[in-house]
């Protein structure tokens, strides 16, 4: 059954999308970076930290994260209305879950880090590239942080796991339909993030875990390769 | 670090002395360009779209086609919306929520000079009389601001406009079929518009200011313009400007329109 399985676009189950990741793509930003799973383009800028406004706002004690995740309006076939919607706000607030345990944020007491998250195509698995794209750019920021976190999606097509869900496996309607999971975990393999929508047995869900497990170390790896590659550039 | 919302005087203050010597930071001549790369083409999702970077400035324009109902006073023609979002990821300036009035006036001139020009030809755009026409909707984003967005966005909406290609519309169940092309581009006419902008810095006429330089900026005056036929204009901030610097302008916009519009169409063909 395994070997048999056949993904729309011919990949192997376990075969995550070509990825490509790039820091520095915006240059106003104190951090930047773009990432990409095949058509799904992320990119994240943060600015900070820098002092919290309104003064009330402030936390003596730490600091504070705030992610803003949204998608441009012709990322997908149709449009999308500019502005906030309810979904992009519930995203928004998963990243900053996903993104806060492997920050530092106690070494920015009354100061806030911005991060900002377009999505610029969409292709499935947003905001699993978006909290890629984020990790990298708060690296490139320098915000200090303990761990690196990845994040990629895992679908169960009918009753096949497969890895890096792209739209058409998204809409998948064959025998059980499609469940998707979007994990995210830090490099030491702690999970920060993890949904669920359709369904699935415990024993196939630990397994969808250990398959995001693997995912996660090579996307750490891209994240890695694009942190030292900006680093160079900046020596010359 | 934090970032400096405004440029300090003492940077105003330099910016002026090298005016007054026609010198720029950058090395540039007060009417000289930064330099322009239009990439066409950069969304899978969109009918046609192009990225424009001036120097640091970047932006992105998006074109998406859906069908609606006419406006009760042009029944066989169809809809043009021109949007801007200044987002938050390009400046430490700008703010989510609700748009303001710098992203509103930024929509609103590129709106002027593509409808003012008739560049689409809206009434190509009619798919049943008074009941169906397809609306345009030219989207913007700002993704780094270094200055005179005003003039990328224009670009790229020409840039984005060009290779547009008109989605299917199945006319039995009347839903517009994003998947499959009609093969067929948007109508445009042959006179394409250049918007420019010119800036007045003391007794100084520069174009395509930077981010310090904009902020300084006393008065401007925006400029739709085809081959030397101008369409929209719009002056912006309260400082008065002379006859003398206004015909000065006019000559300039005139002369930097033919650069510009060479540029566009080169990346295309």
């Amino acid at each position: 059954m395994t070997k048999e399985f056949k993904r729309p676009d011919g990949r192997k189950v376990d075969e995550l999308r070509p990825m490509t990741a790039k820091v520095g793509v915006v240059p106003n930003a104190d951090g930047s970076a773009m990432f990409s799973f095949g058509d799904t383009i992320a990119i994240a800028a943060v600015y900070g930290p820098k002092k919290m406004h309104p003064q009330h706002k402030q936390n003596p004690e730490k600091g504070t994260l705030r992610c803003n995740y949204n998608m441009i309006s012709f990322s997908v076939n149709d449009r999308i209305r500019p502005g906030q919607s309810r979904r992009s706000m519930e995203i928004s607030e998963i990243t900053k879950w996903a993104l806060e345990p492997v920050l530092m944020i106690d070494n920015y007491p009354n100061m806030v880090v911005d991060v900002h998250i377009n999505i610029l195509q969409a292709n499935a698995s947003t905001r699993c590239a978006g909290i890629n794209a984020a990790a990298i750019a708060l690296a490139h920021a320098g915000i200090s942080m303990k761990n690196m976190v990845s994040s990629v999606s895992i679908g169960k097509l009918d009753k096949q796991l497969v890895v890096d869900v792209d739209k058409k496996e998204e809409d998948w309607e064959e025998g059980e339909g499609a469940t998707d999971i979007p994990i995210t975990m830090t490099g030491d393999d702690k999970i920060t993030h993890l949904q669920l929508d359709g369904k699935i047995v415990t024993k196939q869900l630990k397994e969808a875990i250990e398959l995001a497990r693997k995912s996660c170390k090579e996307i750490y790896e891209v994240q890695k390769k694009a942190l030292k590659e900006s680093l160079s550039e900046g020596e010359k | 670090m934090d970032k400096v919302l405004t440029t300090p005087d003492i940077t105003r203050e330099r910016i002026k002395r090298y005016l007054s010597e026609g010198k720029r930071f950058d090395n540039r001549k007060p009417e000289e360009f930064r330099e322009l790369i239009i990439e066409p083409g950069i969304s899978k999702n969109a009918e046609g779209s192009a990225r424009v970077k001036l120097g640091k400035t970047e932006v992105l324009v998006g074109i998406k086609m859906n069908t609606s109902e006419p406006y009760p006073d042009s029944p066989d023609k169809g809809n043009l919306m021109v949007t801007t979002e200044l987002l938050p990821l390009s400046s430490p300036r700008f703010e989510a929520g609700p748009p303001r009035i710098e992203s509103i006036e930024l929509g609103r001139l590129i709106d002027r000079a593509i409808r003012e020009s008739k560049l689409i030809e809206l009434e190509k755009l009619c798919i049943k009389k008074g009941e169906k026409v397809w609306t345009v909707f030219i989207d913007i984003y700002s993704i780094n601001d270094d200055g005179n967005l005003l003039d990328a966005a224009g670009i790229g909406a020409i840039a984005a406009l060009k290779n547009t290609k008109i989605p299917k519309y199945d006319e039995k169940n009347e839903t517009v079929l994003y998947e499959e092309s009609s093969g067929k581009n948007i109508p445009l006419s042959k006179s394409i518009p250049i918007s420019i902008t010119a800036h007045k810095i003391g007794d100084n006429i520069i174009i395509d200011p930077t981010r310090e330089e904009e902020d300084i900026s006393e008065t401007r005056v925006t400029i739709g313009c085809t081959n030397g036929v101008v369409s929209s204009m719009q002056k912006g901030n309260s400082k008065e400007l002379t006859i003398k610097e206004m015909e000065k302008i006019l000559d300039l916009v005139e002369k930097i329109e033919k650069e510009i519009s060479l540029k566009i169409n080169k990346p295309l063909k």
